[in-house]
Protein backbone atom coordinates (compact mmCIF):
# COMPACT_ATOMS: atom_id res chain seq x y z
CA UNK A 1 0.00 0.00 0.00
CA UNK A 2 1.23 3.79 -0.59
CA UNK A 3 -0.41 5.15 1.69
CA UNK A 4 1.68 4.45 4.56
CA UNK A 5 0.56 6.05 7.30
CA UNK A 6 2.88 7.85 8.71
CA UNK A 7 0.57 8.86 11.62
CA UNK A 8 3.26 10.79 13.53
CA UNK A 9 3.51 9.73 17.60
CA UNK A 10 1.52 11.80 19.64
CA UNK A 11 3.90 14.64 21.34
CA UNK A 12 4.22 14.58 24.75
CA UNK A 13 6.42 17.84 25.49
CA UNK A 14 4.75 20.64 26.91
CA UNK A 15 2.70 22.49 24.61
CA UNK A 16 3.46 26.16 23.46
CA UNK A 17 1.05 28.31 25.25
CA UNK A 18 3.29 27.78 28.44
CA UNK A 19 6.26 28.79 26.61
CA UNK A 20 7.78 32.42 26.85
CA UNK A 21 6.73 35.37 25.11
CA UNK A 22 9.20 38.02 23.26
CA UNK A 23 10.43 40.21 25.53
CA UNK A 24 9.33 44.11 24.60
CA UNK A 25 12.11 46.33 23.94
CA UNK A 26 12.73 49.56 25.37
CA UNK A 27 13.28 52.66 24.78
CA UNK A 28 15.70 53.71 21.76
CA UNK A 29 16.89 50.12 21.67
CA UNK A 30 16.02 49.35 17.82
CA UNK A 31 16.73 52.62 17.06
CA UNK A 32 20.41 52.10 18.11
CA UNK A 33 20.27 48.59 16.62
CA UNK A 34 19.11 49.74 13.39
CA UNK A 35 21.91 52.90 13.46
CA UNK A 36 24.86 49.64 14.40
CA UNK A 37 23.36 47.48 11.58
CA UNK A 38 23.52 50.36 8.88
CA UNK A 39 26.91 51.36 10.48
CA UNK A 40 28.39 47.38 9.68
CA UNK A 41 26.75 47.58 5.84
CA UNK A 42 28.72 50.89 5.31
CA UNK A 43 31.67 49.30 6.87
CA UNK A 44 31.42 46.21 4.64
CA UNK A 45 31.29 48.71 1.70
CA UNK A 46 34.45 50.25 1.80
CA UNK A 47 34.69 50.83 -1.99
CA UNK A 48 31.29 53.00 -2.06
CA UNK A 49 32.64 55.17 0.82
CA UNK A 50 35.72 55.51 -0.90
CA UNK A 51 33.98 56.89 -4.10
CA UNK A 52 32.32 59.02 -2.04
CA UNK A 53 35.67 60.78 -1.32
CA UNK A 54 37.74 60.00 -4.14
CA UNK A 55 35.24 61.36 -6.63
CA UNK A 56 34.63 65.31 -5.29
CA UNK A 57 38.00 65.58 -4.69
CA UNK A 58 38.77 64.63 -8.26
CA UNK A 59 36.79 67.27 -9.59
CA UNK A 60 38.16 69.93 -7.17
CA UNK A 61 41.10 69.17 -8.29
CA UNK A 62 39.76 69.03 -12.39
CA UNK A 63 38.41 72.03 -11.69
CA UNK A 64 41.17 74.49 -9.86
CA UNK A 65 43.99 73.33 -12.04
CA UNK A 66 42.09 72.40 -15.42
CA UNK A 67 39.18 74.92 -15.58
CA UNK A 68 40.50 77.17 -12.87
CA UNK A 69 43.76 78.46 -14.60
CA UNK A 70 40.96 79.08 -17.65
CA UNK A 71 38.58 80.54 -15.63
CA UNK A 72 40.87 82.81 -13.12
CA UNK A 73 44.17 82.65 -14.52
CA UNK A 74 44.87 84.38 -11.15
CA UNK A 75 44.35 81.27 -9.14
CA UNK A 76 41.57 82.63 -7.39
CA UNK A 77 39.07 80.09 -8.44
CA UNK A 78 39.62 77.43 -6.22
CA UNK A 79 38.62 79.90 -3.26
CA UNK A 80 34.80 80.03 -5.93
CA UNK A 81 34.69 76.35 -6.84
CA UNK A 82 35.62 74.85 -2.76
CA UNK A 83 32.29 75.48 -1.81
CA UNK A 84 30.43 73.66 -4.70
CA UNK A 85 32.72 70.85 -3.99
CA UNK A 86 31.72 70.64 -0.70
CA UNK A 87 27.75 70.64 -2.10
CA UNK A 88 28.66 67.86 -4.40
CA UNK A 89 30.43 65.81 -2.22
CA UNK A 90 27.37 65.78 0.48
CA UNK A 91 24.81 65.16 -2.23
CA UNK A 92 26.91 62.47 -3.73
CA UNK A 93 26.40 59.93 -0.27
CA UNK A 94 23.28 60.21 -0.07
CA UNK A 95 21.76 58.23 -3.40
CA UNK A 96 23.50 55.45 -1.65
CA UNK A 97 21.05 55.68 1.21
CA UNK A 98 18.48 55.54 -1.10
CA UNK A 99 19.47 51.98 -2.61
CA UNK A 100 19.91 50.63 1.12
CA UNK A 101 16.62 51.75 2.02
CA UNK A 102 14.83 50.07 -1.57
CA UNK A 103 16.83 46.89 -0.73
CA UNK A 104 15.15 46.73 2.83
CA UNK A 105 12.02 46.99 1.19
CA UNK A 106 11.82 44.68 -1.51
CA UNK A 107 14.09 41.65 -0.13
CA UNK A 108 11.79 40.64 2.65
CA UNK A 109 13.87 41.81 5.49
CA UNK A 110 11.14 44.71 6.18
CA UNK A 111 8.58 41.23 6.82
CA UNK A 112 10.57 40.02 9.47
CA UNK A 113 11.18 43.22 11.51
CA UNK A 114 7.18 44.16 11.05
CA UNK A 115 6.35 41.00 12.65
CA UNK A 116 8.36 42.05 15.82
CA UNK A 117 7.04 44.04 18.35
CA UNK A 118 8.87 47.36 17.50
CA UNK A 119 8.68 50.32 15.12
CA UNK A 120 9.78 49.20 12.18
CA UNK A 121 10.12 52.75 10.89
CA UNK A 122 13.38 52.73 13.19
CA UNK A 123 14.91 50.78 9.87
CA UNK A 124 14.80 54.10 8.16
CA UNK A 125 16.23 55.68 10.73
CA UNK A 126 19.40 53.86 10.83
CA UNK A 127 20.17 54.11 7.47
CA UNK A 128 19.52 57.95 8.05
CA UNK A 129 21.72 58.53 10.77
CA UNK A 130 24.57 56.81 9.49
CA UNK A 131 24.33 58.31 5.81
CA UNK A 132 24.48 61.89 7.74
CA UNK A 133 27.91 61.02 9.44
CA UNK A 134 29.51 59.44 6.48
CA UNK A 135 28.69 62.51 4.20
CA UNK A 136 30.09 64.93 7.16
CA UNK A 137 32.93 62.80 7.31
CA UNK A 138 33.64 62.76 2.91
CA UNK A 139 33.04 66.60 3.47
CA UNK A 140 35.94 66.95 6.06
CA UNK A 141 38.55 65.19 4.01
CA UNK A 142 37.54 67.01 0.89
CA UNK A 143 37.70 70.58 2.91
CA UNK A 144 40.68 69.08 4.25
CA UNK A 145 42.51 68.39 0.63
CA UNK A 146 41.08 71.88 -0.80
CA UNK A 147 43.26 73.39 2.15
CA UNK A 148 46.48 71.51 1.02
CA UNK A 149 45.57 72.67 -2.82
CA UNK A 150 45.15 76.32 -2.10
CA UNK A 151 42.20 77.09 -0.80
CA UNK A 152 42.76 80.10 1.66
CA UNK A 153 39.30 80.85 3.07
CA UNK A 154 38.86 83.62 5.53
CA UNK A 155 36.54 82.03 8.45
CA UNK A 156 36.68 82.63 11.93
CA UNK A 157 35.64 79.19 14.23
CA UNK A 158 32.39 80.65 14.34
CA UNK A 159 31.96 80.85 10.79
CA UNK A 160 33.48 77.15 10.10
CA UNK A 161 30.25 76.14 12.73
CA UNK A 162 27.94 78.11 11.03
CA UNK A 163 29.17 76.31 7.53
CA UNK A 164 29.35 72.85 8.94
CA UNK A 165 25.39 73.43 10.67
CA UNK A 166 24.57 74.18 7.25
CA UNK A 167 26.12 71.10 5.56
CA UNK A 168 25.01 69.23 8.33
CA UNK A 169 21.56 70.84 7.35
CA UNK A 170 22.02 70.11 3.77
CA UNK A 171 22.88 66.26 3.84
CA UNK A 172 19.68 65.48 5.83
CA UNK A 173 17.85 67.44 3.75
CA UNK A 174 18.78 65.22 0.28
CA UNK A 175 19.07 61.85 3.14
CA UNK A 176 15.66 62.29 4.11
CA UNK A 177 14.58 62.99 0.35
CA UNK A 178 16.53 59.63 -0.89
CA UNK A 179 15.49 57.69 2.21
CA UNK A 180 12.11 58.67 0.19
CA UNK A 181 12.68 57.51 -3.13
CA UNK A 182 14.55 54.32 -1.81
CA UNK A 183 11.03 53.69 -0.76
CA UNK A 184 9.09 54.86 -3.95
CA UNK A 185 11.61 52.85 -6.14
CA UNK A 186 10.72 49.92 -7.56
CA UNK A 187 14.13 48.27 -6.93
CA UNK A 188 17.59 49.45 -5.63
CA UNK A 189 19.24 49.49 -8.94
CA UNK A 190 15.85 51.79 -9.68
CA UNK A 191 16.69 53.93 -6.60
CA UNK A 192 20.15 53.95 -7.41
CA UNK A 193 19.08 55.85 -10.73
CA UNK A 194 17.69 58.72 -8.94
CA UNK A 195 20.95 59.45 -7.79
CA UNK A 196 21.74 60.97 -11.33
CA UNK A 197 19.78 64.44 -9.92
CA UNK A 198 22.14 64.71 -7.04
CA UNK A 199 25.43 64.77 -9.62
CA UNK A 200 23.02 67.01 -12.59
CA UNK A 201 21.62 69.70 -10.25
CA UNK A 202 24.87 71.60 -8.63
CA UNK A 203 26.22 72.31 -12.50
CA UNK A 204 22.97 74.37 -12.90
CA UNK A 205 23.64 76.89 -9.89
CA UNK A 206 26.41 79.16 -8.84
CA UNK A 207 28.97 76.08 -7.76
CA UNK A 208 31.37 76.51 -10.61
CA UNK A 209 30.38 79.33 -12.29
CA UNK A 210 28.23 82.33 -10.93
CA UNK A 211 24.80 82.07 -12.28
CA UNK A 212 24.98 86.11 -14.24
CA UNK A 213 27.50 84.28 -16.69
CA UNK A 214 24.86 81.77 -17.30
CA UNK A 215 22.14 82.13 -20.40
CA UNK A 216 19.17 84.05 -20.40
CA UNK A 217 16.84 80.84 -20.10
CA UNK A 218 18.64 79.05 -17.39
CA UNK A 219 19.45 81.86 -14.64
CA UNK A 220 15.71 81.52 -13.34
CA UNK A 221 16.56 78.06 -12.56
CA UNK A 222 20.03 77.97 -11.18
CA UNK A 223 18.90 81.10 -9.14
CA UNK A 224 15.51 79.22 -7.93
CA UNK A 225 17.02 75.96 -6.93
CA UNK A 226 17.52 74.99 -3.86
CA UNK A 227 21.28 74.68 -3.84
CA UNK A 228 22.47 77.73 -5.24
CA UNK A 229 21.26 79.66 -1.87
CA UNK A 230 22.95 77.17 0.16
CA UNK A 231 26.35 77.45 -2.14
CA UNK A 232 25.82 81.05 -1.35
CA UNK A 233 25.29 80.70 1.99
CA UNK A 234 28.71 78.23 2.32
CA UNK A 235 30.53 80.85 0.40
CA UNK A 236 29.26 83.48 2.51
CA UNK A 237 30.80 82.06 6.11
CA UNK A 238 33.70 80.38 3.88
CA UNK A 239 35.28 83.71 2.24
CA UNK A 240 33.17 86.51 2.81
CA UNK A 241 30.63 87.17 0.07
CA UNK A 242 27.91 89.09 0.76
CA UNK A 243 24.94 86.84 2.83
CA UNK A 244 22.02 88.88 1.49
CA UNK A 245 19.05 86.70 2.19
CA UNK A 246 20.72 83.51 0.98
CA UNK A 247 20.82 82.22 4.02
CA UNK A 248 17.25 82.11 5.18
CA UNK A 249 16.23 80.77 1.72
CA UNK A 250 18.70 78.13 2.67
CA UNK A 251 17.31 77.43 5.75
CA UNK A 252 14.13 77.61 4.50
CA UNK A 253 14.43 75.23 1.40
CA UNK A 254 16.45 72.55 3.58
CA UNK A 255 14.02 72.62 6.39
CA UNK A 256 10.89 72.22 3.42
CA UNK A 257 12.44 69.01 2.01
CA UNK A 258 13.28 67.61 5.12
CA UNK A 259 9.04 68.15 6.26
CA UNK A 260 8.12 67.45 2.80
CA UNK A 261 10.70 64.00 2.34
CA UNK A 262 9.48 63.09 5.86
CA UNK A 263 5.68 63.05 4.91
CA UNK A 264 5.62 61.65 1.87
CA UNK A 265 8.35 58.78 3.23
CA UNK A 266 5.88 58.30 6.32
CA UNK A 267 3.08 57.91 3.60
CA UNK A 268 5.04 55.41 1.16
CA UNK A 269 6.29 53.72 4.32
CA UNK A 270 2.49 52.91 5.57
CA UNK A 271 1.57 52.24 2.38
CA UNK A 272 4.55 49.62 1.04
CA UNK A 273 5.10 48.21 4.79
CA UNK A 274 1.39 48.53 6.92
CA UNK A 275 -0.66 46.01 6.77
CA UNK A 276 -1.84 45.14 3.62
CA UNK B 1 -6.27 19.89 23.84
CA UNK B 2 -5.70 23.62 23.61
CA UNK B 3 -5.65 25.18 19.72
CA UNK B 4 -2.67 27.31 19.43
CA UNK B 5 -4.10 28.86 16.04
CA UNK B 6 -7.42 29.65 15.57
CA UNK B 7 -9.11 31.47 12.48
CA UNK B 8 -12.84 32.03 11.67
CA UNK B 9 -14.34 33.06 8.14
CA UNK B 10 -11.51 34.74 7.50
CA UNK B 11 -11.61 36.61 3.71
CA UNK B 12 -9.71 38.84 1.96
CA UNK B 13 -9.74 40.55 -1.56
CA UNK B 14 -7.01 42.06 -3.86
CA UNK B 15 -8.55 44.65 -5.80
CA UNK B 16 -11.04 42.05 -8.05
CA UNK B 17 -9.23 38.76 -6.71
CA UNK B 18 -10.92 36.83 -3.98
CA UNK B 19 -7.85 35.26 -2.14
CA UNK B 20 -9.51 33.98 1.08
CA UNK B 21 -13.46 33.10 0.75
CA UNK B 22 -14.11 32.58 4.24
CA UNK B 23 -11.11 30.27 6.16
CA UNK B 24 -11.60 28.69 9.00
CA UNK B 25 -8.23 26.84 10.97
CA UNK B 26 -7.74 25.35 14.08
CA UNK B 27 -4.51 24.52 15.03
CA UNK B 28 -3.54 21.88 18.20
CA UNK B 29 -0.92 23.76 20.58
CA UNK B 30 2.40 21.90 20.04
CA UNK B 31 1.78 20.15 17.06
CA UNK B 32 2.79 20.90 13.14
CA UNK B 33 0.03 22.63 10.74
CA UNK B 34 0.40 22.41 7.03
CA UNK B 35 -1.21 24.12 4.68
CA UNK B 36 -1.07 22.72 1.34
CA UNK B 37 -2.26 24.58 -1.85
CA UNK B 38 -0.70 25.37 -5.63
CA UNK B 39 0.92 28.37 -6.37
CA UNK B 40 -1.37 31.46 -6.15
CA UNK B 41 -3.53 29.71 -3.45
CA UNK B 42 -3.21 32.22 -0.90
CA UNK B 43 -1.08 30.22 1.71
CA UNK B 44 1.37 33.67 1.79
CA UNK B 45 -2.15 35.94 2.30
CA UNK B 46 -3.16 33.19 5.39
CA UNK B 47 0.37 33.57 6.92
CA UNK B 48 0.32 37.10 6.15
CA UNK B 49 -2.90 37.70 7.82
CA UNK B 50 -1.86 35.23 10.97
CA UNK B 51 1.46 37.13 12.09
CA UNK B 52 -0.20 40.80 11.78
CA UNK B 53 1.21 41.58 8.43
CA UNK B 54 -2.36 41.92 5.98
CA UNK B 55 -5.59 42.72 7.36
CA UNK B 56 -8.31 40.56 6.74
CA UNK B 57 -11.42 42.09 5.47
CA UNK B 58 -13.43 39.97 7.63
CA UNK B 59 -13.47 37.05 9.87
CA UNK B 60 -11.46 36.74 13.15
CA UNK B 61 -8.32 35.06 14.04
CA UNK B 62 -6.28 34.54 17.30
CA UNK B 63 -2.81 33.25 17.67
CA UNK B 64 -2.49 31.90 21.70
CA UNK B 65 -5.74 34.00 22.89
CA UNK B 66 -3.76 37.38 21.17
CA UNK B 67 -6.21 38.58 18.34
CA UNK B 68 -4.56 39.62 15.27
CA UNK B 69 -6.81 42.55 14.46
CA UNK B 70 -6.96 43.58 17.70
CA UNK B 71 -3.83 43.17 19.98
CA UNK B 72 -1.10 42.52 17.06
CA UNK B 73 1.55 43.61 19.44
CA UNK B 74 0.46 41.16 21.48
CA UNK B 75 0.54 38.12 19.03
CA UNK B 76 4.07 39.41 17.49
CA UNK B 77 5.25 38.71 20.86
CA UNK B 78 3.96 34.99 20.51
CA UNK B 79 5.35 34.33 17.16
CA UNK B 80 8.45 34.07 14.64
CA UNK B 81 7.90 33.96 11.03
CA UNK B 82 10.63 32.46 8.34
CA UNK B 83 9.08 34.42 5.52
CA UNK B 84 9.04 32.86 1.74
CA UNK B 85 11.79 35.20 0.71
CA UNK B 86 14.98 35.28 2.89
CA UNK B 87 14.92 37.37 5.58
CA UNK B 88 18.55 37.55 6.39
CA UNK B 89 20.66 40.65 5.47
CA UNK B 90 23.28 39.84 3.02
CA UNK B 91 25.47 42.26 3.73
CA UNK B 92 26.33 41.50 7.71
CA UNK B 93 27.97 37.77 8.45
CA UNK B 94 25.67 35.11 10.22
CA UNK B 95 27.03 36.46 13.62
CA UNK B 96 25.87 40.43 13.28
CA UNK B 97 22.23 38.80 11.95
CA UNK B 98 21.82 36.63 15.16
CA UNK B 99 22.75 39.16 17.40
CA UNK B 100 20.94 41.69 15.37
CA UNK B 101 17.94 39.88 15.98
CA UNK B 102 18.47 38.92 19.75
CA UNK B 103 18.86 42.47 20.58
CA UNK B 104 15.77 43.26 18.39
CA UNK B 105 14.22 40.85 20.83
CA UNK B 106 14.62 42.37 23.79
CA UNK B 107 18.19 39.93 24.87
CA UNK B 108 21.30 41.95 26.42
CA UNK B 109 24.46 42.45 24.12
CA UNK B 110 26.31 39.25 26.39
CA UNK B 111 22.93 37.45 25.91
CA UNK B 112 21.90 37.82 22.63
CA UNK B 113 26.24 36.69 21.75
CA UNK B 114 25.50 33.82 23.69
CA UNK B 115 22.19 32.40 21.84
CA UNK B 116 23.72 33.29 18.17
CA UNK B 117 26.81 31.53 19.25
CA UNK B 118 24.36 28.60 20.42
CA UNK B 119 22.33 28.49 16.93
CA UNK B 120 24.94 28.62 14.71
CA UNK B 121 26.59 25.54 16.32
CA UNK B 122 22.98 23.89 16.23
CA UNK B 123 22.07 24.54 12.48
CA UNK B 124 25.60 23.77 11.93
CA UNK B 125 27.08 27.33 10.90
CA UNK B 126 29.89 27.78 12.73
CA UNK B 127 32.47 27.50 10.13
CA UNK B 128 30.48 29.83 8.04
CA UNK B 129 29.67 32.64 10.96
CA UNK B 130 32.29 35.14 10.09
CA UNK B 131 31.08 34.94 6.14
CA UNK B 132 28.95 37.74 4.51
CA UNK B 133 25.65 36.12 4.11
CA UNK B 134 25.50 37.22 0.37
CA UNK B 135 28.03 34.36 -0.09
CA UNK B 136 25.70 31.68 1.51
CA UNK B 137 24.35 28.70 -0.34
CA UNK B 138 20.11 28.38 -0.27
CA UNK B 139 20.40 25.61 2.03
CA UNK B 140 22.63 27.54 4.37
CA UNK B 141 20.46 30.94 3.97
CA UNK B 142 17.53 29.21 5.04
CA UNK B 143 19.26 27.58 7.95
CA UNK B 144 19.96 30.80 9.26
CA UNK B 145 16.65 32.47 8.38
CA UNK B 146 15.23 29.71 10.37
CA UNK B 147 17.67 30.25 13.49
CA UNK B 148 16.89 34.06 13.54
CA UNK B 149 13.45 32.71 13.83
CA UNK B 150 14.32 30.94 16.80
CA UNK B 151 16.80 33.93 19.03
CA UNK B 152 13.88 33.66 21.74
CA UNK B 153 11.39 30.64 22.02
CA UNK B 154 8.02 31.93 20.96
CA UNK B 155 5.53 29.30 21.24
CA UNK B 156 4.41 29.61 17.47
CA UNK B 157 6.40 29.40 14.66
CA UNK B 158 5.48 30.58 11.04
CA UNK B 159 7.00 29.21 7.64
CA UNK B 160 6.10 29.91 4.22
CA UNK B 161 7.60 27.31 1.89
CA UNK B 162 10.16 26.39 4.05
CA UNK B 163 11.95 24.33 1.91
CA UNK B 164 10.78 25.61 -1.97
CA UNK B 165 13.64 25.49 -4.27
CA UNK B 166 15.92 23.89 -1.93
CA UNK B 167 17.89 20.47 -3.09
CA UNK B 168 17.16 16.96 -1.66
CA UNK B 169 19.82 16.50 1.18
CA UNK B 170 18.97 21.16 2.46
CA UNK B 171 15.73 19.77 2.52
CA UNK B 172 15.74 16.21 4.78
CA UNK B 173 17.83 18.47 6.68
CA UNK B 174 15.33 21.46 7.04
CA UNK B 175 12.50 18.58 7.80
CA UNK B 176 14.53 17.38 10.72
CA UNK B 177 15.08 20.56 12.29
CA UNK B 178 11.15 21.06 11.96
CA UNK B 179 10.55 18.08 13.32
CA UNK B 180 13.30 18.97 16.86
CA UNK B 181 11.29 22.29 17.04
CA UNK B 182 7.88 20.58 17.60
CA UNK B 183 9.17 17.67 19.71
CA UNK B 184 10.43 20.50 21.71
CA UNK B 185 7.11 21.98 22.02
CA UNK B 186 6.72 24.64 19.42
CA UNK B 187 3.98 24.64 17.73
CA UNK B 188 4.69 24.96 13.71
CA UNK B 189 2.74 26.40 10.60
CA UNK B 190 3.90 25.56 7.56
CA UNK B 191 2.86 26.23 3.95
CA UNK B 192 3.82 24.24 1.36
CA UNK B 193 3.25 23.00 -2.00
CA UNK B 194 4.33 19.45 -2.02
CA UNK B 195 2.45 16.94 -0.63
CA UNK B 196 5.57 14.84 0.05
CA UNK B 197 6.73 17.71 2.36
CA UNK B 198 3.27 17.82 3.86
CA UNK B 199 3.26 13.90 4.53
CA UNK B 200 6.61 13.55 6.44
CA UNK B 201 6.42 16.47 8.58
CA UNK B 202 2.73 17.15 9.45
CA UNK B 203 0.53 16.01 11.89
CA UNK B 204 -2.56 17.50 10.46
CA UNK B 205 -2.78 19.12 6.59
CA UNK B 206 -5.24 21.49 5.47
CA UNK B 207 -5.65 21.77 1.19
CA UNK B 208 -6.34 25.61 0.13
CA UNK B 209 -8.63 25.82 -2.41
CA UNK B 210 -9.99 28.51 -3.96
CA UNK B 211 -9.94 30.57 -0.77
CA UNK B 212 -11.31 28.00 1.35
CA UNK B 213 -9.88 24.90 3.40
CA UNK B 214 -11.48 22.25 0.90
CA UNK B 215 -10.25 19.37 3.39
CA UNK B 216 -8.47 19.04 6.65
CA UNK B 217 -6.98 15.63 8.24
CA UNK B 218 -3.93 13.79 8.72
CA UNK B 219 -1.48 12.86 5.22
CA UNK B 220 -3.51 8.92 5.64
CA UNK B 221 -6.77 10.51 5.67
CA UNK B 222 -6.13 12.42 2.80
CA UNK B 223 -4.67 10.19 0.67
CA UNK B 224 -6.93 7.42 1.36
CA UNK B 225 -9.36 10.12 -0.85
CA UNK B 226 -7.70 9.50 -4.09
CA UNK B 227 -6.04 6.29 -3.82
CA UNK B 228 -2.79 4.69 -4.49
CA UNK B 229 -0.44 4.39 -7.45
CA UNK B 230 -1.24 5.40 -10.95
CA UNK B 231 -0.45 3.33 -13.53
CA UNK B 232 0.71 5.52 -16.85
CA UNK B 233 1.39 5.06 -20.56
CA UNK B 234 3.35 7.50 -22.38
CA UNK B 235 4.62 7.38 -25.72
CA UNK B 236 8.55 8.00 -27.35
CA UNK B 237 8.27 11.80 -26.67
CA UNK B 238 6.85 11.15 -22.95
CA UNK B 239 3.53 12.53 -23.62
CA UNK B 240 0.89 11.11 -21.91
CA UNK B 241 -1.44 8.34 -23.44
CA UNK B 242 -3.74 7.12 -20.91
CA UNK B 243 -3.69 6.99 -16.74
CA UNK B 244 -5.22 4.23 -14.57
CA UNK B 245 -5.44 5.42 -11.19
CA UNK B 246 -5.00 1.87 -8.85
CA UNK B 247 -5.53 1.46 -4.71
CA UNK B 248 -1.55 0.23 -5.23
CA UNK B 249 -2.24 -3.62 -4.60
CA UNK B 250 -0.43 -6.46 -6.83
CA UNK B 251 -3.71 -7.59 -7.92
CA UNK B 252 -4.93 -3.62 -9.20
CA UNK B 253 -1.69 -2.80 -10.25
CA UNK B 254 -1.69 -6.16 -12.71
CA UNK B 255 -5.24 -5.31 -13.80
CA UNK B 256 -4.25 -2.38 -14.89
CA UNK B 257 -1.38 -3.39 -17.07
CA UNK B 258 -3.28 -6.28 -18.68
CA UNK B 259 -6.12 -3.75 -19.87
CA UNK B 260 -3.04 -1.25 -21.12
CA UNK B 261 -1.71 -4.49 -23.06
CA UNK B 262 -5.24 -5.55 -23.89
CA UNK B 263 -5.57 -1.48 -25.88
CA UNK B 264 -4.20 -0.62 -28.87
CA UNK B 265 -2.22 1.87 -27.43
CA UNK B 266 -0.31 -0.67 -26.10
CA UNK B 267 0.77 -1.32 -29.44
CA UNK B 268 1.67 2.31 -29.76
CA UNK B 269 5.88 2.01 -31.03
CA UNK B 270 8.15 3.05 -28.11
CA UNK B 271 5.24 3.42 -25.63
CA UNK B 272 6.29 3.03 -22.44
CA UNK B 273 4.97 1.85 -19.03
CA UNK B 274 5.52 3.43 -15.64
CA UNK B 275 4.33 3.71 -11.81
CA UNK B 276 3.97 6.82 -9.80
CA UNK B 277 2.35 7.96 -6.90
CA UNK B 278 -0.46 10.37 -6.17
CA UNK B 279 0.35 14.25 -6.75
CA UNK B 280 -0.71 17.23 -4.86
CA UNK B 281 -2.45 17.78 -8.07
CA UNK B 282 -4.34 14.32 -7.94
CA UNK B 283 -4.92 15.25 -4.14
CA UNK B 284 -6.53 17.98 -5.04
CA UNK B 285 -8.57 16.58 -8.38
CA UNK B 286 -10.32 14.49 -5.91
CA UNK B 287 -11.07 16.93 -3.07
CA UNK B 288 -11.85 19.21 -5.65
CA UNK B 289 -13.62 18.04 -8.70
CA UNK B 290 -15.56 15.85 -6.63
CA UNK B 291 -13.66 12.89 -7.08
CA UNK B 292 -12.66 11.44 -10.04
CA UNK B 293 -9.12 11.21 -9.72
CA UNK B 294 -6.57 10.47 -12.36
CA UNK B 295 -9.66 10.78 -14.99
CA UNK B 296 -7.00 10.29 -18.54
CA UNK B 297 -4.57 12.63 -19.41
CA UNK B 298 -5.71 14.90 -16.18
CA UNK B 299 -3.56 15.80 -13.70
CA UNK B 300 -0.17 15.04 -14.90
CA UNK B 301 -1.01 17.10 -17.60
CA UNK B 302 -2.08 20.15 -15.56
CA UNK B 303 0.44 20.70 -14.29
CA UNK B 304 3.30 18.84 -14.63
CA UNK B 305 4.37 18.76 -11.51
CA UNK B 306 5.01 14.86 -10.15
CA UNK B 307 5.23 14.23 -6.72
CA UNK B 308 8.48 12.98 -6.16
CA UNK B 309 8.87 10.22 -3.84
CA UNK B 310 12.68 8.76 -3.16
N1 LIG C 1 -0.35 42.69 -1.91
C1 LIG C 1 -1.02 42.12 -2.92
N2 LIG C 1 -1.62 42.88 -3.85
C2 LIG C 1 -2.32 42.32 -4.86
N3 LIG C 1 -2.46 41.00 -5.05
C3 LIG C 1 -1.89 40.18 -4.17
C4 LIG C 1 -1.13 40.69 -3.06
N4 LIG C 1 -0.67 39.64 -2.34
C5 LIG C 1 -1.12 38.53 -2.97
N5 LIG C 1 -1.85 38.84 -4.06
C6 LIG C 1 -2.50 37.88 -4.96
O1 LIG C 1 -3.25 36.99 -4.17
C7 LIG C 1 -3.14 35.67 -4.66
C8 LIG C 1 -2.64 34.75 -3.59
O2 LIG C 1 -1.32 35.06 -3.28
P1 LIG C 1 -0.47 34.32 -2.18
O3 LIG C 1 -1.17 34.41 -0.87
O4 LIG C 1 0.91 34.89 -2.23
O5 LIG C 1 -0.49 32.81 -2.68
P2 LIG C 1 0.52 31.60 -2.37
O6 LIG C 1 1.39 32.02 -1.22
O7 LIG C 1 -0.35 30.45 -2.04
O8 LIG C 1 1.31 31.37 -3.61
C9 LIG C 1 -2.25 35.73 -5.88
O9 LIG C 1 -3.06 35.76 -7.02
C10 LIG C 1 -1.50 37.03 -5.71
O10 LIG C 1 -1.20 37.58 -6.96
MG1 LIG D 1 3.40 32.17 -1.12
Amino acid sequence: MTTNATTLPARTAPAGPTRALRPRIRGTVAERVFVTRSLLQELRDPESMLMAVVLPVMLMLMFTFIFGQAIDPSGGYVDYVVPGIILLCAGFGASSTAVSVSRDMTTGIIERFRTMPLRSGAVLTGHVVVSVIRNLFATAVVIAVALLVGFRPDATALDWLAMFGVVALYILAITYLFAAIGLAASSPEAANGYGFILLFLPYVSSAFVPVETMPDWLRPIAEHQPITPVIETIRSFLVGTPLGSSGWVALAWCLGIVLAAAVWGAWLFRRKAGRR
Amino acid sequence: MELAIQARGLRKRFGSTEVLAGLDLAVQAGSIFALLGPNGAGKTTTIGILTTLVRPDAGAATVVGADVRTAPAEVQRRIALTGQSAAVDGELTAIENLVMLGRLSGLGRRQARAKAAELLARFELEGAAKRRVSTFSGGMRRRLDLSLSLVVDVPVLFLDEPTTGLDTRSRQELWAIIRSLADAGTTVFLTTQYLEEADRLADRIAVLDRGTIAAEGTAAELKARVGGEFVELRDADGELLREIPTDGSVHALRGAIDELDRSELGAVPGARIGIRRPSLDDVFLAITAGGTPGSPGSSAVRSGELLETN
